[in-house]
């Protein structure tokens, strides 16, 4: 067993983890913050995708013990109580969510994107995307709230 | 003036919030006190006999709590998986239905078959032990496709001995004969529809539970129709009664028909729950998925259609193998049948049509319904056979649909194959769809295309889906084992707000949303006072779930009827309250008032009314305001409509870009228009995946080969384009509600399309054998390097 402490949304935490304990695991059984999804064991899906020292990275391609140190921030540290973050609220604006598993993953991607391009293209959006599946929208309404999105984070 | 939370308008959904701030609650998030974990030994060959299992090794490792394998199922008197659709062969004889246990009995048939399941304190001691269970397998000759199977090179069941599962016909194939022999032009094509995995972003997971206080199992589950769940698995497989067991499937995320079936797995953490007297926990991985999940399509047809020297269509002939798999999956033997031939006369007044289906047993995880089932096999045949007789004939190709349209004025119209349509405007679609893809100016950007040295092509797909699953009394005479109607509860609270009840099932669709619109219009409440509750056995009164876009034209139905109820209930109070007669009451914005004069009461007083019934019509009426309703669909509905793709290939890599793609649909009238786009973007996705990425591969031996997204090509945002989608309204005639259904119209219409995009490009080419879907780079390229 490993010791690890890391800063989750805003939090101090620790825990002791196995060594092969994957950061994803540790944050939905250990901390049971659900909202980050797993949808493969192959690192395409982006289910998983979270945020480590401001970068998207997929939770499910690194070991809690990776993560020791570092600033990390899941899908439920993005709204503030009842107000939803300006991407949150974008995908709901725009439809760009069916059945919300691949949500977390997506949004958290975008926000990175948004970070790194406050008006990203369709294109741009499309090809920033790539690393992450959704089944049910057929990416259409994704990549309208991600352009409307990355516009209202950076107004 | 119209209401902003009612029906027509694009409510933003009610689901929303839980599912952006990451508190949706999936199965997969749920942990029961003292839970543990179930992992699977799985078959790692395709056919072999089991000569032994033994479990004594992995029983001693850390935290094992129990393993089980067939034969303690089979001393347990549990019993295998049930078959819901019974179809008959043409001689008279029923299909071969072979047993199905939960887990392997004496053989497995596919790489995946479950032979044991290790139960322990964690994930990692469970999987840790799955490895240790040692198993002597007997490795037989397997049959990994249906060519295979057809050469009897393997033998699955005894009872099955050249393999096949039936040999169905709809239709009389000498009249059909006779017909083809006359034509002016007989046009035939042999078509593949590809083998696809449904792949919802969410893996399956089943957690067993059992209360030895009250005797209640309970199944958690990531299921599209938990009633259906309890049916088969409590009456079938484990003996147990409904009231004591209860199925729950939460928020479910995707199922596109996959999470539709009863699977081995659910069966087993029930019922070893109760064993071990602790919860149980599986979830599926990815890769466990790929070789579990119920597969789609994997058909083989030749089809032949009969023309006169006008074009006028006389007769389709179709001659279809499909793959079950190796077991039947709970509606497989349906798709190629009854929801496959019966569609075959498409939007046409072909008089003639005749299908012959050959179902057959291979060394692969079974086939069922995947987006669509049976009615874009039998799109893709029909809307390929006509693209490519207007080809051959030199016929523009929506000219030669639109001459032979069931006319506007001609429902409710009989097909030659069994259904009757009941309203449409397939001349309508076609023209809005060739309006917004501008149709006329192909030419010019084709001739820009060839300039850029590029091949460019357009493809039309009218499609046709009889949806609104489905009149039970006519299913039942196909061979359902079931009925398909649809329940609805409306419980109207003392305060005037108002809890749902629906035996369909939303795992994306936001039926919390276009329910609560429906309610919100007939009771003038506004919409964040209703709540729809879906998915639990034990507070949903029963229901057949959701498939075949049957949710709001069934459940959506259900609940209109509840509303009459509810309605016709609070106009009696009301008459009491205004000291009038039920039969002057008008209802209107929440309000009942009086004709002619100035007495009016409120929906609220109404409701406390009927829970506080100081002044109530106690001779007459109950107090509450709670009503129930179950609708049996009177038809099916039929959506129908014409979808257009225009492609762009580079004959130096074969890469076909997809450079737009137009949908008009009609799916009758419209409850929340932002929510049926969605759903039509979604499916043109898994349409256009089939066409141009997806394939599921096995070896002739049986090994999957697509097992994993790193094999198995899903569409991703870059792979595909914005879509234009519109659509015209003909309302169902049979339904309160008007409502046909949108969930599957994308995936039905699409694959034709991109298809007829693709070989049109590779025709002016030069290419004039058409080639099977998906059209990858190297599949296109060796075309045209053929040619």
């Amino acid at each position: 067993m490993a010791s690890v402490s890391m800063t989750i949304n805003g939090k101090q935490v620790s825990g002791e983890v196995e060594g092969r304990t994957l950061l994803v695991e540790f944050l939905r059984e250990h901390q049971r913050l659900t909202g980050t999804h797993v949808g493969c064991d192959t690192t395409q899906c982006g289910a998983c995708t979270i945020h480590m020292n401001g970068e998207a990275v997929k939770s499910c391609t690194m070991l809690a013990v990776q993560a020791d140190s570092a600033e990390v921030s899941t899908i439920e540290g993005l709204a503030n109580g009842d107000e939803l973050h300006p991407m949150q609220e974008a995908f709901r604006e725009h439809h760009g969510l069916q059945c919300g598993f691949c949500t977390p993953g997506m949004i958290m991607s975008a926000t990175a994107l948004a970070k790194r391009n406050p008006s990203p293209s369709e294109a741009d959006v499309r090809h920033w995307l790539e690393g992450n599946l959704c089944r049910c929208t057929g990416y259409h309404n994704i990549v309208k709230a991600v352009m409307a999105g990355a516009r209202a984070m950076n107004a | 003036m119209p209401r902003d939370d009612g029906i027509g308008a694009s409510v933003r959904r009610k689901e929303d919030f839980r599912f952006v701030t990451g508190q949706g609650s999936y199965t997969d998030d749920l942990n029961r006190q003292g839970q543990t974990y179930a992992a699977f030994v799985r078959s790692p060959h395709a056919h072999a006999t089991l000569n032994s299992v033994n479990t004594s090794a992995a029983a001693a490792m850390d935290g094992v709590v129990a393993i089980f394998t067939g034969q303690d199922l089979l001393d347990a008197e549990v019993n295998g998986l049930p078959c819901g659709w019974q179809v008959h062969s043409k001689d008279g004889e029923p299909m071969v239905e072979p047993a199905h246990p939960a887990l392997a009995q004496g053989k497995v048939r596919y790489v995946g078959d479950a032979v044991a399941v290790v139960i322990a304190e964690t994930l990692g001691q469970a999987r840790a032990a799955a490895e240790a269970v040692e198993v002597d397998y007997g490795v037989l000759p397997a049959v990994g496709n249906m060519t295979a199977a057809k050469s009897g090179k393997a033998q699955l069941f005894e009872e099955a001995p050249n393999n096949q599962c039936y040999d169905w016909e709809l239709g009389d194939e000498a009249e059909i004969d006779a017909a083809m022999a006359k034509a002016a032009h007989v046009v035939e094509l042999p078509l593949v529809n590809n083998r696809l995995i449904a792949n919802p972003i969410e893996p399956r997971v089943a957690i067993g539970d059992y209360d030895t206080a009250t005797g209640e199992h309970t199944l958690f589950t990531t299921s599209q129709n938990p009633h259906v769940i309890r049916l088969l698995m409590g009456a079938f497989v484990l003996g147990l009664p409904e009231h004591k067991l209860r199925v729950v499937a939460p928020d479910v995320g995707g199922g596109f028909g996959t999470k539709i079936f009863h699977y081995a797995e659910e069966a087993i953490v029930t019922w070893a729950a109760a064993k071990v007297r602790r919860p149980i926990k599986w979830t599926s991985d990815r890769s466990e998925a790929f070789m579990t999940d119920a597969h789609g399509r994997d058909h083989e047809t030749v089809a032949k259609l009969g023309l006169d020297a006008d074009g006028e269509f006389l007769a389709l002939k179709v001659q279809t193998d499909a793959n079950m798999g190796a077991y039947l999956s709970t509606f497989a033997p349906a798709v190629p049948t009854y929801l496959y031939a019966t569609l075959l006369a498409g939007q046409y007044t072909t008089p003639l049509v005749y299908a012959n289906v050959r179902a057959w047993f291979t060394n692969t995880v079974p086939v069922d319904a995947y987006r669509g089932a049976g009615r874009p096999e039998a799109t893709y045949v029909i809307e390929r056979i006509v693209e490519e007789a207007a080809r051959q004939i030199g016929m523009d190709p929506a000219d030669l649909r639109a001459k032979n349209f069931i006319s506007p004025d001609a429902f409710p119209y009989q097909t030659p194959v069994a259904l009757e349509y009941d309203s449409g405007n397939y001349a309508g679609t076609l023209e809005m769809a060739k309006q917004a893809i501008n149709y006329d100016g192909f030419a010019a950007r084709q001739a820009a295309s060839k300039a850029a040295g590029k091949l460019r092509g357009i493809g039309f797909s009218a499609y046709i889906e009889a949806c609104g699953i489905a009149p039970s009394a006519v299913v039942g005479s196909l061979g359902a084992r079931a009925g398909l109607y649809e329940v609805a509860n409306v419980r109207v609270h003392p305060t005037g707000s108002v809890t749902m009840h629906t035996g369909t099932h939303s795992h994306g669709q936001g039926h919390e949303t276009t329910f609560a619109q429906v309610i919100a219009e007939r009771l003038g409440v506004p919409i964040e006072n209703v709540d729809v509750v879906h998915g639990d056995t034990n507070n949903i009164p029963f229901g057949m779930g959701t498939y075949g876009s049957r949710s709001l034209a069934v459940g959506g139905s259900a609940l209109a009827k509840a509303l009459d109820k509810v309605e016709a209930k609070a106009k009696k109070i009301a008459a009491h309250l205004m000291e009038a007669s039920d039969t002057d009451v008008e209802f209107k914005d929440g309000q009942f008032t009086i004709a002619g004069t100035d007495k009016s009461v409120a929906f609220g007083d109404v409701a406390l009314t009927a829970y506080v019934p100081h002044n109530f019509p106690h001779d007459e009426l109950e107090p509450g305001l709670e009503e129930q309703a179950f609708y049996d669909p009177a038809n099916f509905t039929f959506p129908a409509g014409c979808h257009i793709a225009e492609v762009e290939i580079d004959p130096e890599t074969g890469t076909v870009t997809l450079a737009n793609f137009v949908a008009a649909d009609d799916f009758g009238n419209i409850v929340n228009p932002m929510i049926v786009e969605g759903q039509v973007h979604g499916g043109i996705a898994q349409g256009v995946g089939q066409a141009l990425l997806e394939g599921c591969v096995y070896d002739e031996d049986g090994q999957l080969v697509t097992g994993s997204y790193m094999d198995y090509a899903m569409p991703r945002a870059d792979n595909l384009p914005n879509f234009t989608v519109d659509t015209q309204v003909t309302p169902c005639p049979h339904n309160p509600l008007g409502v046909k259904g949108c969930g599957e119209a994308g995936a039905i219409a699409a694959p034709a399309a991109v298809m007829n995009a693709v070989t049109g490009a590779l025709r002016a080419a030069g290419v004039t054998k058409p080639i099977d879907m998906p059209a990858t780079p190297s599949k296109v390229w060796a075309a045209l390097h053929a040619s």
